[in-house]
């Protein structure tokens, strides 16, 4: 194949669509006016109503929900959860790519399936395991109430929660990339007599930087965003244990639907924030 | 020859020549242990004195039995639909040009972005009965939030996504090769998009559909809002393990996860050898 290499590079697929692989107009047109009535419906609305809804009292109401001491705490406490879970699972997810990609081994697969195991787990279910854990009933609970050490309806709770919830995000955004790119420039590099960190900081970190980078800001959306996992392990201590989420539902259940909405379009921007971060990383991996 | 001699070369040298992998590896199965499987491993071995009959007393309990159908029934419900609907989004997205279009393909991930409290909140705004949507519905009889079809909703708003991704790919690689010759043949379009374009189209949407229902099972936290949480009639299965613990009957909470858990097992299963599938399919 190599000595095979056409003088012209042949057009890109796109072009190949001739009017026999296409629909008529009137179809065509049908069909996107029906894909965007059903994104306008499914996806546009509830964000919209987001916005709507915390600004339907004015923005006194809006601002006094923000700045209240409980919501600043809130945001504190996702902040700082975020902080610790996302670089922790950041090590990971590189670590674990290096190892399942550049190395054959037995049992690979069944590895991977591992890592992805959060992924099918309830987030209920994420947060019932360290009750169960470190809860009062739990393995080590009557060890740690002798020792006066709170890891359930505190913050090491909500943190080993978050961990799980967002565990495989950056190791599943590597694997299939460093797959891909196999191994032959580290082998390269380390032929030319670069050791080990010199190979990942000057050869694989440039090569998979982008895919770092997405992994880890879907990451951190999750992390900040989690609710049902935390919300096992919390307790709802208001000023204390409440993440920006659980804000959320204390707010709403209290009817208190400006200000619950208020606090969600912060939520909401992070998630804008997380969206257009990626299709600009996008955009940079198509060229 | 020359191709050989090297693919051989690669592998025997690809074994151990990078350095790293027993840290690597080391640190990855601890980290996995402690994190994940460890903790995961309480529910097998509870310290709550879960017994076999205890075990199915819960499991076979009317309320425990009627969170699991809820689950179950919606899950399926909304995959289904998302299905259809996200082969219609991806369809357009691949195929046509227009004006938005990057916009539209951009909103596809907003329910991976948003937080599940935000979607569930807004969700219920939308569909009460003094909402946008719900006042319209109000007079044809028709009510969404508080029933089983909001919980519907709420599930296909988080799986659209799953079924969108795993199409779109697959449907950027299509050799429209097949296409033309179907038509070159006679074929119209309709019988060219039903013969030739959804058999290769099948396994994704098979797999989407596999995500986003695995993903609805587990779903709390769009559900709970716009549920209702009624006993029997609107109760999810990951919503009872919440109020099981509330209520500090740590063995019910885990007899009702552990049969979640393997509902959610089963599914993994089945989309990994569907992804399998489908990779060998598209080769």
């Amino acid at each position: 194949m190599a000595g095979t290499v056409p003088l012209h590079v042949p057009a890109p697929r796109k072009s190949v669509s001739s009017p026999r692989t296409t629909e008529s107009k009137a179809v065509k047109w049908v069909l996107i006016s029906l894909a965007g009535l059903v994104l306008l419906w499914l996806i546009a609305l509830p964000l919209i109503i987001v916005l709507v809804e915390s600004l339907k009292r004015g923005l006194d109401v809006y601002w006094a929900a923000l700045t209240d001491p409980d919501a600043a705490s809130a945001l504190k406490l996702t902040l700082l959860v975020a902080a610790i879970t996302v670089p922790l699972n950041t090590i990971f997810g590189v670590t674990a790519a290096w190892a399942v990609t550049k190395f054959r081994f037995r049992g690979k697969g069944f590895l991977i399936t591992l890592i992805d195991l959060p992924f099918a787990v309830s987030p209920v279910i994420g947060g019932l395991i360290f009750i169960l854990v470190f809860g009062s009933h739990g393995w080590f609970g009557p060890w740690l109430s002798n020792h006066d050490i709170k890891i359930v309806f505190a913050l090491p709770g909500i943190v080993l929660a978050t961990l799980f919830i967002t565990f495989p995000f950056v190791a599943r955004e590597l694997i299939p990339l460093m797959e891909e790119q196999g191994t032959q420039e580290e082998e390269a590099a380390i032929t030319l007599g670069a050791h080990g960190w010199q190979i990942f900081w000057r050869v694989t970190l440039p090569n998979i930087k982008w895919g770092l980078l997405y992994g880890i800001i879907l990451c951190n959306a999750r992390a900040m965003g989690e609710f049902g996992a935390v919300s096992v392990v919390s307790g709802h201590i208001r000023g204390e244990t409440n993440t920006l989420p659980l804000h959320v539902e204390i707010l709403y259940n209290e009817y208190q639907f400006s200000a619950s909405f208020a606090v969600a379009s912060l939520l909401l921007l992070l998630a804008l924030v997380t969206m257009i971060v990626k299709s600009l990383l996008l955009r940079k991996n198509a060229h | 020859m020359n191709v050989t001699t090297k693919a051989a070369a690669g592998a025997v040298s690809r074994r151990r020549l990078l350095p790293g992998f027993g840290i690597t590896m080391g640190f990855s199965v601890l980290y996995l242990s402690l994190v994940v499987l460890l903790p995961l491993s309480a529910l097998l071995f509870n310290s709550t004195g879960l017994s076999w009959a205890k075990f199915w007393d819960v499991a076979t309990d009317a309320r425990v039995l009627a969170s699991y159908r809820v689950s179950l029934s919606t899950a399926a419900a909304a995959a289904l639909i998302d299905a259809v609907l996200g082969l219609l989004l991806a369809w357009v997205l691949v195929r046509y040009e227009f004006p938005g279009k990057r916009l539209f393909d951009a909103l596809i991930d907003l329910p991976f972005a948003l937080p599940t409290a935000v979607a569930g909140v807004s969700l219920t705004a939308l569909y009460s009965q003094n909402g946008w949507i719900g006042s319209l519905l109000e007079p044809l009889g028709l009510r969404v939030a508080f029933t089983p079809l909001g919980i519907t909703l709420a599930l296909m708003f988080i799986g659209i996504p799953f079924v969108v991704r795993t199409v779109q790919p697959v449907l950027e690689d299509l050799d429209r090769d097949m296409e033309e010759a179907a038509a070159t043949l006679g074929a119209g379009r309709w019988r060219t998009f039903v013969r030739i374009v959804m058999p290769e189209l099948f396994p994704p949407l098979l797999t989407g559909f596999a995500l986003a229902f695995a993903r609805g099972i587990g779903e709390y936290g769009s559900v709970v809002f716009i549920s209702g949480n009624m006993p029997m009639r609107t109760e999810i299965a990951p919503l009872l393990i919440m109020s099981k613990l509330e209520q500090f009957d740590y063995a019910g909470a885990t007899a009702v996860a552990l049969l979640l858990l393997l509902i959610s097992f089963l599914m993994l299963l089945v989309i990994n050898s569907l992804q399998h599938w489908a990779r060998k399919s598209s080769r």
